[in-house]
């Protein structure tokens, strides 16, 4: 169990983490979504004892992490940036970790099998590639066989069949009833690894839900492409019920504010024909968007530029589904 | 790959927790596995016992091209030691590294997850890293020391281990430069790049020595006998120095440097973002 409270973090001038709140609750994967810079990895230091928040607290099972006597055997991390020294074999690396908590080197070796690494732990880290390493530090993270293991960005530089195998690593720590928290900046990710979802941009909380209430939100807006040999007509009925049309350099139509079963039902009625009928993914960009909007009339009182609902057109980072 | 069906993960919790004598084992294990420090030791260790028995061959080989004063001159016991800057030199840039390394790479955060605490790592890194230091550089300066006095009998200007002095900068040599890897630890702590923390090694060992001589001379010979390379080398000489304190009133004044160094470096540590 992570407990996050009023959490802050401030870089001389420049805000990170903003009165944070949220609780990461055992036998679930929660996900911790945000675009890159959004504060994710800043808050996993946070948690992590790595740096020391400018005010509010962050707990694992009650306690501050520089307070626990055995960090390894109740917290798992994987962090994003390097964590390992390239000249060391990945082997002693994990062996170096086991030995400041009197962990034996059966367990080193067991956690090198679960990962996969047999065949590479006793070379050094310099000739990992981004996929090996990021096996190194899940192993790293399960060593002490936490009940909570923190995740920043575990997807990074693995291959789909790597990231199948850590999706289906953690839905089974969770299933053990462990406290599984992961990050990403992107969504698909989290649709298909998450149960529950901490989503925050420009350092302040977005959303704190579950993955489907928040893909139906993020979903709610979004748009239609739609092709037909009468665009011009179509896009006058399309504009009598609310929507809105972009016309796209193939001749297609973008329809906005209508959804693919309103559009073709429309054209349906006037007898107009449709060659494509296609609903768009939602990119995180409009998810944040369509999210993010609510808060700012919702926060309007904040004083200016302190507004979570602020532009968030840099942060998406042009992650698109 | 092996693992794509649920992990099954033992159970064992004895909740045995983060003692200092793990985290020593823990930097044992880290500075054997580099081989950067492997070499770096070795290096200091042939300094130390190979250049003193080279000095002397080369003494020994021109011997009659000497003139009488120069033979007189031979110091047999600093001659015999006459590795001790290059080793010195060789643990300290590893002593920053010792360090430095951990944050040019990232380890450090994962040694900072298993040991939040932080101070027990660089206790731990301080004191693995004077020990192994200390021992290696006892056996290189006797090594160096006694293959050199073997060398100089041949012309009968070797001395005994019971020689005024010899015992003392033997064993002088080796705290002064296990001290200075000890200082250099720290300061990799307070500068965390290696470049920087090199930099300031050499800044105050051979730069600020420099500076201090082209200061009027009744102000350089006052600032002299504190500068941490005069501290530091009595101790590490058989011949007194002018101008400097006695060799461990030097020396303790050097530890004194260095326990400085060392508590600005625990206090930068502990309150850091790492």
């Amino acid at each position: 169990m992570i407990e996050v409270r009023g959490l802050t973090k401030h870089y001389g001038d420049r805000i990170a983490v903003e009165d944070l709140t949220f609780t990461v609750e055992p036998g679930f994967v929660t996900g911790f979504l945000g675009p890159n810079g959004a504060g994710k990895s800043t808050t996993m230091r946070l948690i992590l004892g790595l740096d020391r928040p400018t005010r509010g607290t962050a707990t694992v099972n009650g306690r501050a992490y520089q307070d626990l006597s055995a960090p390894l055997r109740e917290v798992g991390a994987l962090l994003e940036a390097r964590a390992v020294h390239t000249g060391r074999s990945g082997y002693n690396h994990l062996l170096a970790l086991a030995q400041t908590h009197g962990i034996p080197r059966r367990r080193v070796d067991e956690v090198v099998a679960l990962v996969g690494l047999e065949s590479v732990a006793r070379k050094r880290v310099g000739g990992f590639s981004l996929g090996m390493g990021q096996r190194l530090g899940v192993a790293a993270a399960l060593l002490g066989d936490p009940a909570t293991v923190v995740l920043d960005e575990p997807a990074n530089g693995l291959d789909p069949e790597g990231i199948r195998w850590i999706r289906n690593l953690l839905k089974g720590l969770a299933a053990e009833g462990r406290t599984v928290f992961l990050s990403s900046h992107l969504m698909s990710e989290m649709e298909q690894t998450a149960d529950r979802l901490i989503v925050i941009g420009r350092g302040r909380l977005v959303a704190d839900t579950d993955v489907a209430s928040f893909v139906a939100q993020a979903s709610a807006g979004a748009p239609v492409r739609v092709r037909s040999p009468a665009a011009d007509a179509l896009a006058g009925v399309l504009g009598g019920i609310g929507g809105r049309c972009e016309q796209l350099e193939d001749g297609a139509l973008k329809v906005f504010g209508l959804s693919a079963e309103q559009v073709g039902d429309a054209a349906a009625a006037q007898g107009i024909a449709l060659h494509e009928l296609t609903p768009l993914q939602v990119t995180l960009e409009d998810a944040f968007m369509s999210i993010t909007k609510d808060l700012v009339e919702y926060h309007e009182s904040l004083p200016e530029g302190e507004q979570p609902g602020v532009p968030l057109a840099t942060l998406a980072d042009g992650e698109q589904q | 790959m092996s693992a794509t069906a649920s992990p099954e993960l033992p159970r064992e919790r004895a909740l045995q927790g983060v003692t200092l004598p793990r985290v020593i084992r823990s930097e044992w294990t880290k500075l054997w596995t580099l081989r950067s420090t492997r070499w770096s030791l070795f290096l200091a260790f042939v300094a130390q016992a190979g250049l003193g028995p080279l000095i002397a061959l080369i003494e020994m080989s021109r011997w009659s091209q000497l003139s009488l004063q120069q033979r007189f001159t031979i110091n047999p016991i600093d001659h015999s030691l006459g590795g001790w800057h290059l080793a010195q030199l060789a643990v300290a840039i590893l002593g920053v590294m010792t360090m430095t390394g951990e944050y040019h790479t990232g380890m450090i955060r994962s040694s900072f997850m298993a040991a939040p605490k932080r101070l027990p790592v660089l206790w731990a890194k301080l004191l693995v890293f004077s020990a192994v230091t200390l021992v290696l550089m006892v056996v290189a300066a006797f090594i160096g020391f006694l293959g050199a006095q073997a060398i100089f009998a041949e012309h009968h200007v070797n001395v005994a281990l019971g020689a005024p002095h010899a015992l003392r900068a033997i064993f002088g040599v080796a705290l002064v430069i296990t001290a200075t890897g000890a200082m250099c630890v720290a300061l990799g702590t307070i500068v965390r790049r290696t470049a920087g923390g090199i930099a300031l090694f050499v800044g105050v060992f051979f730069v600020l020595p420099g500076l201090v001589d082209i200061l009027p001379s009744a102000t350089a010979n006052a600032l002299q006998p504190y500068l941490p390379s005069t501290a530091s080398t009595g101790l590490a000489q058989a011949l007194a120095q002018p101008n400097s304190f006695t060799p461990w009133g030097g020396f303790a004044l050097f530890c004194g440097y260095t326990a400085a160094v060392t508590v600005i470096a625990a206090v930068l540590l502990k309150r850091r973002d790492a």
